[in-house]
């Protein structure tokens, strides 16, 4: 499957947040060795130059240290997953409230709205 | 060694009846992807043969490695042309072994992985290929050598999707990050813009825009593709 990014923002950083998602999800746990360059950029399709650049910035961020010749691993901080998981919830939040707000709903509406919206999910999962 | 894998000034190029290129400012680094993106007909086959060395300038500089293109530049550069340059009578076995025979650079285990990635068929003659499987041939004989300037015109024009596709995976993983220069030539942009490091906007025989594809997506916050449509519409 090819990860379909937008190409309206920069990839890095895009590869950034997707690595940050496998951290939350599990599918990179604390301490877990990241794939190597070569094999994310094959599998994303993009150039190894942009995932190095998303490495180098994660690592910057403190989410992902390199060992010498080793590769990427995750940082083995417990407040990692609890950080990255509020920091991707925040931002979604943030695009559901900038999208209904320029449909001119009302903070109190889009409560409403989204809390309507987990009520019913809640309920399909029964 | 010159910290540039292209240094072109000024550069033109003049054809009976045609100035294909017409002042042609470029610099880049070593170890980058460039796209150079353009319509038909904007000079970048021409500005590729002269940077290949197999087509001399009408006036101004090329410095390809920090050489005038020429014999020696052409022994590190892997140059791919659109048009078929592969004997139909060969099969791709000996397709291989004359490339390995032509070029010192030849790295036969690359070129083993990169065929079994392609699909191809050792014992295939050349000339039963289908277009699709031509080219993945001609990328897999380019990005086999370890050559210093890969130059890839065209490399998916007229093919299917799946050839795209593998012709794409081809190049990722033949590609030497930080090692190897590449310039691919295309219109195919949306397909080709996460690869490219750097682009260049070639419109009517001179470079109008060039720059880094991530600062151009941050500071325009909008696509290559979009960026090209911008350009060129």
């Amino acid at each position: 499957m090819t990860w379909d990014f937008d190409r309206n923002r920069p990839i890095y950083l895009q590869i950034g947040e997707e690595i940050c998602r496998r951290i939350v999800r599990g599918d990179l746990p604390p301490g877990a060795r990241t794939p190597s360059v070569r094999e994310l950029a094959a599998e994303l399709r993009v150039n190894p130059n942009t995932v190095q650049r998303a490495y180098q910035e994660l690592e910057r961020n403190g989410v992902l240290f390199a060992r010498r010749g080793q590769g990427s691993f995750v940082r083995e901080d417990p407040a990692l997953v609890g950080r990255l998981r509020q920091q991707i919830a925040a931002a979604a939040a943030r695009r559901y409230w900038t999208e209904v707000a320029a449909l001119g709903m009302s903070p109190e509406e889009a409560r409403r709205l989204i809390a309507g919206v987990i009520h019913d999910d809640k309920s399909s999962l029964r | 060694m010159s910290e540039w894998a292209l240094e072109v000034e000024q550069l033109a190029k003049k054809f009976p009846g045609v100035q294909a290129l017409r002042g042609v400012d470029l610099t880049i680094p070593r170890g980058v992807t460039v796209g150079l993106l353009g319509p038909n007909g904007s000079g970048k086959s021409t500005l590729m043969r002269i940077l290949a060395g197999v087509q001399r300038p009408s006036a101004g500089e090329v410095r390809v490695l920090g050489r005038r293109p020429g014999r020696e530049t052409k022994e590190r550069v892997a140059y791919v042309p659109e048009v078929e340059h592969l004997y139909p009578w060969m099969d791709v076995d000996e397709a291989l072994r004359f490339t390995a025979a032509v070029f010192l650079d030849f790295n036969p285990d690359r070129a083993e992985e990169m065929l079994a990635l392609a699909g191809l068929d050792r014992e295939a003659r050349i000339g039963d290929l289908s277009k699709g499987y031509r080219a993945r041939l001609k990328l897999v004989l380019a990005m086999a050598r370890d050559a210093e300037l890969v130059l890839l015109d065209e490399p998916l024009s007229g093919i299917d999707l799946i050839s795209r596709e593998k012709v794409l995976d081809g190049f990722l993983r033949g590609h030497r990050p930080g090692e190897t220069t590449v310039v691919i030539t295309t219109h195919l942009v949306r397909e080709v813009e996460p690869l490219l490091d750097r682009v260049a906007f070639l419109k009517e025989g001179r470079v109008v825009l060039d720059g880094e594809a991530e600062a151009l997506r941050a500071k325009r916050g909008c696509s290559i593709e979009d960026l090209y449509r911008e350009v060129f519409a």
